[in-house]
């Protein structure tokens, strides 16, 4: 075949696969907003957002406590697993031996290919029934469905940011450790910083997960439509949500759940930003004076 | 005459099996340029992360035999690794700055060390990119990244970098080799200045070199030291065979 007209053709496929790809996107972005935007003109955007009660049988719609019960699970599950992660990636990396990692790397690639729903229903029989004993109330809380997320995350986490630790020129640490610096000083003053904004790209994955998590998330959570007071109170989040009641909504309701699926993207949208201009923001530092 | 600063009694190192030097003896004159010379992959780099023990980054690494810096075992399990490569710095083949800024650079090894005064940081820095030949041409942005620095500035940088934590020896794998010819007279010169303070061991391929900069040499071939003595001796009269070939550039 003609070498010119091989060239054209893959080219011209690839663009195709792209586009479609782009396109696939854009029609169920547009299918949401256009299920959606009539309960959002319906209720009012403020009343909406700003809502604070759920309740479809009288025709309200507000998922206020939705948003900011999403935001402090979320919240609560970075804390539990950034430390738990980071603290496994550096062991990995730096101080593991090539056997312990054979065993470590696999074991937790695995936890990554568990379903959710096998969480959730560890979260169901071990958690809830443990909170509910230890601290009272009904075990169907926001510590519960956090620490179950703090779990699925996890593998991302490590993996992504062992490769970030991995990707440190070891000249950095050869210097440093040649200028008498202990491990851990080289660590954290040389290899941490430099791994920094692929350690936050990490977390923004993480993050990514711990908010689109469904199942799990909705066999703990205990779903009452609420701002969680404390740790142990239960909460319904926005994926849920739409999960939860999807089967039955016809009318205002139907359009209310993919209304809420607009608010959801855009919470997403506005976290990946934020964590982008950090992760922006360590870099520019990276090449300058951390 | 200057005293032995470094003895070494019949070391040999391996990588795995793969046995890399051979039954060394030699010793290091202190307050002088001693040059490592000879064919890649003959052990001269080796031998001198085996001095400052960065070779024990590297888990298959195994040695035998002793060498004695300041009277005392390198690898006695009393001596801190860490308090050692105070002792003896290192300059490396690639410069190697850290991400930060040039004083950061230079701070680096006085913070990790504890100090924590910053006017007397500053002097030290000050001294440190002076004794590096630096001074003038940063001073104006010392607060700009080290990474903006060309390939000479940033190898002096390191130099500087090592000179902070005040090190009795100071060992230069190939400092040069990444550098253009005037960059390689700056860092010439500035050997010849730190001789008065410091021991210097260099490895370099650049036989011009060997013989500007250096007092000793010992010539390395296959993991064995063929000849080692006063550079002079060994380019003019080479007592062996394969050192006159290798320096009259017959193999190598």
């Amino acid at each position: 075949m003609n070498k010119h007209l091989e060239e054209y053709i893959v080219e011209k496929s690839l663009l195709i696969v792209t586009v479609i790809s782009i396109i696939i996107i854009l029609l169920i972005i547009g299918f949401i907003f256009i299920e959606g935007m009539p309960a959002i003109q319906e209720v009012g955007l403020i009343d909406f957002v700003f809502g604070m009660e759920w309740s479809p049988s009288n025709d309200i719609y507000g998922i206020f406590p939705m948003i900011i019960g999403t935001i402090e699970m979320m919240i609560v599950s970075l804390v539990i697993a950034i430390p738990l992660s980071v603290g496994c990636s550096i062991f990995m990396t730096e101080y593991a031996n090539t056997t312990m990692n054979k065993i470590l790397k696999p074991t937790i690639q695995s936890l990554a290919g568990i379903p959710s729903v096998i969480y959730g229903f560890f979260g169901l029989v071990v958690l809830v029934p443990f909170v509910r004993d230890t601290f009272g109330g009904t075990g169907y809380s926001l510590i519960v469905a956090s620490v179950i997320l703090a779990i699925m995350i996890l593998p991302t986490i490590i993996s992504v940011s062992q490769d970030a630790l991995l990707a440190v020129p070891s000249t950095y640490k050869e210097a440093s450790l040649g200028l008498g610096a202990t491990k851990w000083q080289t660590i954290y003053k040389v290899i941490l910083p430099s791994a920094a904004p692929g350690v936050i790209t990490a977390i923004i994955l993480g993050m990514g997960r711990a908010i689109g998590e469904t199942m799990a998330v909705i066999m703990v959570a205990g779903n009452v439509v609420q701002i969680p007071g404390s740790l142990l109170e239960p909460l319904r989040v926005l994926t849920s949500n739409i999960a939860i009641e999807m089967g039955y909504a016809i009318g205002l309701h139907y359009n209310a759940l993919f209304a809420t699926g607009i608010v959801l993207l855009i919470v997403i949208m506005i976290l990946v930003l934020i964590a982008d201009y950090i992760g922006y923001k360590s870099r520019v530092q990276g090449s300058g004076d951390l | 005459m200057s005293k032995d600063i470094i003895e070494v009694n019949n070391l040999n190192t391996y990588f795995d099996d793969h046995h890399v030097l051979k039954n060394i003896n030699t010793s290091i004159k202190s307050n002088s340029v001693t040059a490592l010379i000879g064919p890649s992959g003959c052990g001269k780099s080796t031998f001198l992360r085996t001095i400052n023990r960065m070779n024990d980054l590297i888990p298959s690494f195994r040695k035998e035999g002793e060498i004695y810096y300041d009277g005392k075992e390198l690898y006695d399990p009393s001596v801190d690794v860490v308090d050692l490569r105070q002792k003896i710095g290192m300059v490396f083949q690639k410069a190697n700055p850290f991400p930060k800024s040039i004083r950061d650079n230079v701070a680096y090894g006085l913070k990790i060390h504890g100090e924590d005064d910053e006017s007397k940081i500053d002097k030290i820095v000050e001294k440190s990119l002076k004794a590096a030949a630096l001074w003038d041409e940063v001073e104006h942005k010392i607060d700009e990244s080290a990474l903006g620095l060309s390939g000479g500035q940033q190898q002096r940088l390191c130099i500087a970098r090592t000179i902070a934590v005040q090190p009795d020896v100071i060992l230069m794998d190939e400092p040069c080799s990444a550098l253009d010819p005037i960059s390689t007279t700056k860092i010439e010169d500035l050997i010849h200045e730190l001789k008065k303070n410091y021991t210097i061991i260099i490895v370099t391929h650049n036989m011009q070199q060997a013989t500007r900069v250096s007092k000793y040499t010992s010539f390395f071939l296959n993991g064995e030291i063929i000849e080692s003595g006063l550079t002079d001796d060994i380019f003019l009269h080479p007592s062996q065979e394969e050192t006159e070939n290798y320096i009259t550039g017959r193999f190598g």
